[in-house]
């Protein structure tokens, strides 16, 4: 197996994790992850070099996106994700958190994705969503103060009340 | 140190939770954050939301990948995808029409637009082609005007890819009707007057990889890329075929996420 091939390869556990948390399914991340991974092997040619796992995440952040577009296109059909909406206790902690990333727009959870997730430097995500600095810093920005105020409003009981 | 040099921006809280913030900034941001309580909270906050983040997700990296993902898989898929492809053609062409193409199926998700843009465009490529004099509402010379005529027309940004490299001259272009609305329709011509056209047009399918359909005389490869479909139609030469239709696919495809926040 070629060089090439074989950091493909050892990117996908981590091309996955970043796909789960991006759709919040796991079906639809493995099919995006999937289609990751044959245009990378088809476009072997047009690799110039470089940082392999950034330009797969590249790839499967502007294919999430084209999804997302084409799905906005089509009658909305609602799925309904958490069978475990019973569950409290720590558990509920990933609940709020997979809906609180829900609420986010997709370049704002893209973004702090790569940042909290993958260990992406601000400069990397940069290029991965092909804007400034300045732009990947405001996206993260806007991401966590939503997040938190999803997570405080999602939480009366723990609010004092004086 | 002046004051300036005191005050920590929001973005700098960001780059302290993210360890970007340089080494020489250090001293003063935590000097900060432990008079400043509300920034502090913010920063506590942060971390709380990756910690949540990464115990969520964190571990499905450390899954075996499925069986889908399998590069062995994937890289003989993409010879066996084309066999099957070709075989479901030939099965159509059999039973009769698009008809048959539509009822036997591919593992595409909406095989009408494929039928439908693969059919109308060998239509249009049997029918131009042979044209001598008329082949082209607007001549190559002048591409500029011709593509921004179409993409106006389309609605989407279009490309006429360059061929030169692989021996293709483009004669021009027309807009033509099609399964969707208006579609774009791209003439080349090579060294000894072979023609392959390329047309394209607007769809809802999913995104997808080349798919190669033949008749008789003529073959086509169709894709989608982006809410457009294409279908790059010439005599039936798999190989040439193959090889123009991967190179109009490459340049389409080297496209830049658009800008903004």
């Amino acid at each position: 197996m070629s060089d090439f091939r074989q950091r493909i390869e050892a990117a996908i556990p981590a091309l996955r994790r970043y796909a789960r948390a991006l759709t919040r399914n796991a079906e639809t991340a493995d099919d995006i992850v999937q289609d990751t991974l044959v245009r990378a092997l088809r476009s072997e040619h047009l690799f110039q070099g470089g940082d392999t796992r950034a330009w797969l995440y590249t790839i499967l952040t502007n294919l999430n996106r084209n999804r997302l577009r084409s799905l906005s296109r089509r009658p909305v059909l609602t799925l309904i994700k958490d069978s475990d909406a019973t569950t409290s206790g720590p558990e509920a902690g990933g609940r709020d958190i997979t809906r609180a990333l829900d609420e986010l727009a997709e370049e704002q959870r893209s973004a702090l994705l790569l940042v909290v997730l993958e260990g992406l430097t601000y400069r990397e995500v940069a290029n991965v969503q092909g804007v400034p600095i300045g732009t990947v810093m405001s996206r993260l920005a806007r991401a966590r103060a939503q997040i938190k105020a999803y997570l405080d409003g999602e939480r009366p009981a723990l609010r004092r009340v004086k | 140190m002046t004051d300036q040099d005191l005050m920590v921006s929001e973005d700098e809280l960001h780059a302290y939770v993210d360890g970007e913030l340089p080494a020489d900034r250090r001293d003063t941001v935590e000097a900060w954050l432990a008079s400043h309580p509300d920034d502090a909270g913010k920063v506590v906050a942060w971390r709380a939301q990756a910690d949540l983040i990464r115990a969520r997700y964190g571990a499905v990296a450390e899954e075996k990948p499925p069986q889908q993902l399998d590069i062995g898989r994937l890289t003989r898929r993409r010879t066996g995808a084309i066999a099957a492809a070709v075989a479901a053609v030939i099965a159509a062409f059999l039973v009769g029409g698009v008809a048959g193409w539509v009822a036997r199926g591919v593992e595409t998700a909406t095989p009408s637009d494929l039928a439908l843009f693969t059919s109308d465009a060998l239509d249009a490529y049997r029918l131009y082609t042979v044209e001598v004099r008329h082949p082209v509402e607007v001549p190559g010379d002048q591409r500029p005007h011709l593509v921004e005529w179409l993409s106006k027309r389309i609605g989407s940004p279009l490309r006429a890819p360059e061929l030169d490299k692989i021996g293709l001259k483009l004669v021009g272009g027309r807009l033509l009707p099609g399964p969707n609305g208006a579609t774009a329709f791209f003439m080349y011509e090579g060294p000894s007057g072979e023609r392959f056209t390329l047309y394209c047009g607007r769809t809802s399918d999913q995104e997808m990889a080349l798919r190669y359909t033949t008749g008789e005389k003529n073959a086509a490869y169709y894709w989608v890329d982006q809410n457009l479909a294409y279908v790059l139609s010439g005599p039936a030469e798999r190989d040439k075929l193959h090889e123009i239709a991967q190179a109009a696919y490459d340049q389409i495809d080297q496209r830049k996420p658009p800008q903004g926040g």
